[in-house]
């Protein structure tokens, strides 16, 4: 006697309960305030805000905490609650030369204008646990030097522009593409390469960058210049006929320097990729920065030698963690259907197989 | 007796069927487009929804583009209604849509599915939303977009032909059960989605009209009614609907698609309808499968009323 299984509605509610008991875990322990988050988990916040595509730093550590520190996850639940949103319009393109930099860097150039500013890096740090963190104690304070004025911080690729050194990027007032209204088409442009970047797995990109520096599509990249700091986001009022501040936002900005000993269609010079990045990421940024020079091969008339950063369909198809998670989770979905019609399929063949070698038919279970 | 109980509706935190009206017709521009030339992928820009892609993202977008508040929706995973993502998806659009809901297949006005097609024929004014992973039916043999979209163009589909035939050669038959791919109305070759090849005969000639929405590969296509889709095939090796040689255990129709369910670890198994509603209505009218429980009682209480 077999009663079919029912219930998935009893069962989905059921487990979603326990999900929320675990994620708040033993009720002893106090419960994490969003602001704790926001202020102590700073860099997880910001790759949330990044792969999610929405600066809110208040929302993105609402969704960590929701997703119990899954961090693609949280980038879901941003995606989902983003695209929500009404479109009131588009900003002014943000000035990142205007930027004040709270960190600031070349690996090219000793010293230059605006100098080398280290800023909050683990660059040096060694990476020996802290057990004294273990216990809490004092906010930590850095010193501050009076009377310091920020200096101009200009580009440094504007330097090697000057003389002709790296090639000059094309200038466009055109209106880039928007890959969360407009179905990617192949081949894409550079900016529409640049914005799936940007909210790209910060996962994938390294890899496919760290692939670029093993052999595979090499550009010998350089750092240039890498620098975070807040900007100033500006919109532009039809009814006021005037531009308005809207914000302040952290961005993390990387142009490399790259080799180049020129081809059929441009002169030995240097190129450059590029990265930004919401908030401050600088692995992000300058894996996105070596993506995009490996992929600019056509465009500067390079060799497309078959690896995998290079492929611009490999690359934008596969890069976007949310698509990735998704369809790598489904198949723990019901696929009884298509498993029985394999079954049926697998069965038939054995049973020609074996027939064909004179084996012992097979074993049918009884029923 | 099928309807099931209404939950309290959220129209008022969301729009209705919870996407924007601007999103919504663009979705519409895509399936008449879509309907227009049967079979042929439309690229659509997909949304973020609040389920994971590969759970029905584009069968739900193509959904909620469709619905209109008088509608009755069914939804299935797997031929059955109670499954977890069938009861997920029915109850986001019981809340963002306030529609009223069945499982039973004619009453239904939008049947979304995934993996089957009801086996009672569907009719006139229905509309099939199919959840697709994988639109492109010839992604496993060029995994290039670029290149599939060409071949489309071209009606280069000499690589299909091939690989159906080596599959003859090594096999002796064309070794996919599932996924099955068909030509629609001698034009495109489609993806079915994952239907057992079983279903493959019901898309031809059906009155209803069948939209296929893949979110996450962004695209849409459709068959409108009574289009002629074949299963590609070859004169000396027909295409063959198989499912499990058995009757159903509880109902005992001999030609429904049937799922395999383990009973013990004595290898004992049954073999029951995997459209539960085809099976229950069956069960109703009284065909009493071999490995059913006896009639239940409560149809004759409900009488006594």
């Amino acid at each position: 006697m077999y009663v079919a299984v029912k219930g998935g509605e009893r069962a989905i509610e059921n487990a979603h309960a326990w999900l929320a008991e675990e994620r708040r875990g033993d009720p002893s322990v106090p419960e994490l305030a969003l602001d704790q988050i926001r202020e102590q988990l700073k860099l997880a916040v910001n790759r949330v805000m990044a792969e999610g595509s929405l600066y809110d730093p208040d929302l993105a550590a609402l969704a960590i905490k929701q997703s119990r520190g899954d961090l693609i996850e949280s980038i879901f639940l941003m995606r989902a609650y983003r695209t929500t949103l009404p479109r009131f319009g588009v900003s002014r393109p943000v000035d990142t030369a205007a930027m004040a930099c709270i960190r600031r860097i070349s690996a090219t150039f000793k010293d230059l204008p605006g100098g080398q500013i280290l800023g909050p890096t683990f660059d040096y740090t060694h990476r020996l646990l802290d057990f004294a963190l273990a216990a809490e104690g004092e906010a930590p304070r850095a010193p501050i030097t009076e009377g310091a004025e920020p200096a101009a911080v200009p580009h440094v690729t504007e330097f090697l522009n000057r003389d002709g050194l790296i090639q000059e990027e094309p200038h466009s007032d055109e209106t880039p593409g928007d890959l969360t209204r407009n179905p990617l088409e192949l081949p894409a442009n550079r900016p529409l390469r640049l914005q799936a970047l940007a909210r790209g797995d910060e996962g994938f990109v390294l890899s496919l960058a760290y692939s670029t520096q093993r052999g595979y599509g090499r550009t010998h990249a350089f750092v240039g210049e890498l620098r975070i700091g807040l900007v100033a986001v500006e919109y532009d009022v039809p009814e006021l006929g005037f531009a308005i501040h809207l914000a302040d936002i952290e961005l993390t900005e990387c142009e490399t320097v790259n080799q180049f000993k020129g081809s059929r269609s441009e002169p030995p010079q240097f190129t450059r990729g590029y990265g930004l990045v919401l908030g401050q990421s600088e692995r992000k940024s300058i894996s996105m920065s070596l993506v995009d020079r490996a992929l600019r091969w056509r465009e500067l008339g390079e060799d497309y030698i078959g690896a995998p950063a290079q492929d611009e369909e490999f690359v934008l198809s596969h890069c976007d963690n949310i698509q990735a998670t998704g369809f790598l989770e489904h198949i723990k979905l019901p696929h009884y259907v298509d498993f029985q019609a394999e079954l049926e399929l697998v069965r038939r063949l054995r049973a020609e197989a074996l027939e064909l070698t004179g084996a012992p038919a097979m074993k049918e279970a009884a029923e | 007796m099928t309807a099931i109980a209404q939950t309290p509706t959220e129209t008022d935190a969301y729009n209705f069927a919870y996407l924007d009206e601007q999103t919504k017709r663009m979705i519409r521009r895509a399936i008449l487009k879509g309907v227009a030339i049967p079979g042929y992928q439309v690229p659509f820009a997909s949304r973020e929804m609040p389920m994971p892609y590969g759970w029905g993202t584009g069968g739900v977008q193509v959904t909620a583009a469709c619905l209109v508040p008088e509608d009755r929706l069914k939804v299935i995973d797997q031929g059955a209604d109670d499954t977890t993502n069938a009861v997920s998806i029915r109850r986001f659009f019981q809340r963002t849509a306030g529609v009223a809901v069945t499982e039973n297949t004619p009453e239904a006005t939008v049947i979304q599915t995934r993996h089957r097609i009801p086996e009672t024929p569907l009719t006139e004014g229905q509309i099939l939303v199919y959840q697709v992973p994988i639109p492109e039916p010839l992604r496993f043999l060029e995994p290039r977009e670029t290149e599939t979209r060409r071949m489309h163009a071209l009606e280069d589909y000499g690589l299909m032909h091939v690989k159906l035939y080596e599959d003859i050669a090594r096999h002796g038959q064309i070794a996919t059960s599932y996924d099955y791919p068909v030509k629609v109305e001698g034009r495109y070759v489609m993806d079915p989605s994952p239907i057992p090849k079983f279903d493959n005969p019901k898309m031809s000639d059906n009155a209803a009209i069948q939209l296929f929405g893949a979110g996450r590969e962004q695209r849409i296509y459709a068959l409108p009614p009574y289009t002629k889709v074949v299963s590609l095939d070859f004169e000396d090796h027909p295409f063959v609907a198989s499912k499990a040689d058995h009757p159903c255990g509880l109902c005992g129709s001999t030609d429904s698609y049937l799922d395999e369910v383990i009973m013990d670890d004595q290898g004992g198994r049954m073999f029951v309808c995997s459209d539960t509603n085809y099976c229950s209505t069956r069960r109703e009218a009284g065909h009493i499968g071999a490995m059913a429980a006896p009639a239940p009682a409560q149809p004759q209480e409900r009488r006594a009323e």
